[in-house]
């Protein structure tokens, strides 16, 4: 990792995992403190960070463009929320040790596929290992049979939609549209309370930072090299002894495990799980995310997911109307005018600053020729074409 | 036979209808540089298609080397067995530098997922990639994106790449398109000497370039070899000329 990178992150990681929950622990009419609820949005657009990077390792870097990432964000935050429905146990509105929405629906017994979800230890493998093994099925049928480009995206539209449907029948015992909802305790912590609240902020900050470590490795190694080389010629690297339907399968998986894990650390930090996170829309969300920070930079897929969610929560309270066109329009404007997002966009900016200063001190130095001598070895061409 | 690099033996590729190639039979030696010539739609693309994977035939044998069948390889495999592909428009990583164009293309053990996540030995593969560089004339711009590079430049990187794959048979298509007239006289120069320890297959229309680098020439005429021979035989040989005469006059000239 370059260097000026590491420091960056490294900053940021101590801002988000040590400072701020500080500043929430601090009392609220404390200069610096940070309120309960700013300190939990935070953590809610942490997690779609995590899910951006996936996203982003496998668009920005090796050009497939799923638009059914909610899918598999989905399916980690039903996994923890499976737990914690369970977790409720006697205390929910019915006192029935099954959950509510089961009583409701007159299920007598909990269904089978429910039951491992008692164990801690199932469950968090599940979290991981369930988004990994379904995209592991879906990437394998459709890379093997090399569908790419545009229809394997509309494939994956395809896909987001017919587990929103899946998801929302109440005969599937997964809680139907209401979804699942009044998770009381996470492995045995009160979420009402703080300091559960922050516990969870701090470890999904740390997940963050751990994945972008891992997605920055990969980006690093001869693996991530051929990603790049696949976006710009599959067949090139095919004819180079590489299969990229392998690579393109390992990507997809990570990026499918990195949003399971965004979408666990979700379902206990927002209190609910609904399939409307699974849908298409939500899905297409997602890809703005990473085209409106700037793809292919890991770091622009950070800022884009939590500006733009950011930018949202303020929106929807204070201009409703507003939130919807705002979403289109940035899109239109990604795709039109900053097709490399806002970290390409500032990048651009800079190296004109840049050459403009380097230009100005050229036109100094023609005309104080006496000077030109000792400054010449210090002018450095400007190092960033567009 | 024993001493071949490829062998191809009653080949037929049926594009809904076309034949492509049709009963075709064609066989080279190693260490030879052999030149496949032809009008458009004779099969010279599809000959190459064939042998580097892509296509499957309906009928006929492909055997590289003494034994090993191509018929039921993928791309990537045949690639990885020692048969390099260069393609008529370059086509190069442009978003990766010079060097690491050629970094991917070196021949190793595996290309997996797992090992490409893995390092090894950079020392011995930094010399092979500056060999490979050195030999196209490229080391100066290894820190390059391959997308800056000029048209010529291009070619010959991706020449450079599939040297660095260290393949025993080379299949070339149409490599000095586009190109200067110096630029061809350096392409050529530099295929003789890929061609000094290895087999090279190339398909070529400019004549003069043919001329240049062929020892030996196939004719490919509707998907069969009309003839084969050196470069002077093949230039008077009257169905080579009827060929070339019946279908433009200066497909004629160029055959003089």
């Amino acid at each position: 990792m370059p260097k000026r990178e590491a420091l960056a992150v490294g900053l940021a990681a101590v801002v988000l995992v040590v400072v701020l929950p500080l500043c929430n622990a601090l009392p609220a009419d404390a200069p610096f403190a940070v309120s309960n609820f700013t300190l939990n949005l935070f953590g809610k657009f942490l997690t779609y960070a995590i899910l951006a990077l996936g996203l982003d390792l496998l668009w920005g870097y090796a050009g497939v463009l799923s638009l059914g990432h909610g899918v598999f964000f989905g399916l980690g935050a039903y996994a923890m929320g499976m737990h914690l429905m369970l977790e409720i146990g006697a205390k929910s509105v019915y006192q029935s040790a099954l959950p509510d929405f089961m009583v409701w629906n007159q299920v007598t017994a909990l269904p089978l596929f429910w039951k491992p979800f008692h164990s801690v230890v199932f469950t968090l493998a599940a979290i991981v290992l369930v988004p990994a093994l379904f995209g592991l099925a879906f990437g394998y049928l459709a890379f093997r049979s090399r569908i790419r480009g545009v229809y394997f995206s509309i494939i994956t539209q395809a896909l987001a939609l017919s587990a929103w449907l899946v998801f929302n029948r109440n005969e599937m015992n997964l809680g139907g549209t209401n979804g699942l909802a009044d998770f009381k305790t996470v492995f045995g912590f009160p979420l009402n309370r703080p300091g559960t609240q922050r516990g969870l902020y701090a470890v999904t900050a740390l997940t963050l930072v751990g994945a972008y470590l891992l997605c920055r490795w990969i980006t690093l190694t001869r693996a991530g090299k051929v990603l790049v080389a696949i976006r710009d010629s599959e067949t090139r690297v095919l004819f180079s002894g590489y299969s990229p339907a392998a690579y393109k399968l390992f990507v997809f998986v990570v990026s499918a495990m990195l949003a399971g894990l965004a979408g666990a650390l979700y379902a206990p930090q927002v209190g609910i799980v609904t399939p409307a996170k699974i849908g298409v829309l939500p899905s297409i969300e997602m890809v703005v995310w990473v085209a409106a920070g700037g793809r292919g930079t890991l770091y622009g897929a950070v800022i884009g997911a939590f500006g733009v969610n950011w930018i949202q929560s303020w929106l929807t309270t204070s201009y409703p109307d507003l939130w919807l066109l705002f979403l289109g329009g940035l899109f239109m404007g990604a795709v039109l005018f900053f097709p490399d997002g806002v970290v390409g966009a500032l990048g651009r900016l800079l190296a004109r600053a840049r050459r403009v200063v380097t230009r100005r001190r050229e036109r100094a130095t023609r005309d104080a020729p006496l000077l030109s001598q000792a400054t010449r070895g210090s002018i450095r061409p400007s190092s960033s074409d567009e | 036979m024993n001493s071949s690099i490829i062998y191809l033996e009653d080949v037929t590729v049926n594009y809904d209808g076309f034949k492509a190639l049709s009963h075709l039979n064609f066989f080279m030696d190693r260490r030879e540089l052999r030149v496949v010539i032809g009008p458009n739609g004779a099969g010279k693309t599809t000959l190459l298609d064939v042998v580097s994977g892509r296509v499957k035939p309906e009928t006929g044998r492909v055997i590289f080397g003494h034994e090993t069948d191509l018929l039921p390889l993928r791309e990537n495999d045949i690639a990885r067995l020692g048969v390099g592909r260069k393609f008529q428009t370059p086509s190069v990583f442009v978003n990766l530098t010079v060097w690491d164009n050629v970094e991917l293309s070196l021949r190793r053990a595996s290309k997996g997922v797992f090992a490409a996540l893995r390092r090894r030995d950079p020392e011995e593969e930094r010399e092979r990639i500056a060999r490979a560089l050195e030999t196209v004339q490229l080391a100066a711009k290894a820190g390059s994106l391959a997308g800056t590079l000029a048209h010529g430049e291009k070619q010959w990187l991706e020449i450079g790449m599939v040297i660095a794959q260290d393949p025993e048979l080379l299949l070339v298509d149409e490599p000095v398109a586009g190109m200067t007239d110096e630029e061809t006289a350096r392409t050529g120069g530099l295929l003789e000497t890929i061609a000094a320890d290895r087999s090279v297959l190339v398909i070529e229309h400019d004549m003069e370039f043919v001329r240049q680098i062929a020892r030996k020439v196939t004719v490919l005429h509707q998907g069969t070899v009309l003839c084969e021979g050196p470069v002077e035989q093949v230039q008077s040989d009257p169905r080579v000329l009827e060929v070339y005469l019946g279908r433009r006059r200066e497909g004629a000239d160029a055959v003089h």
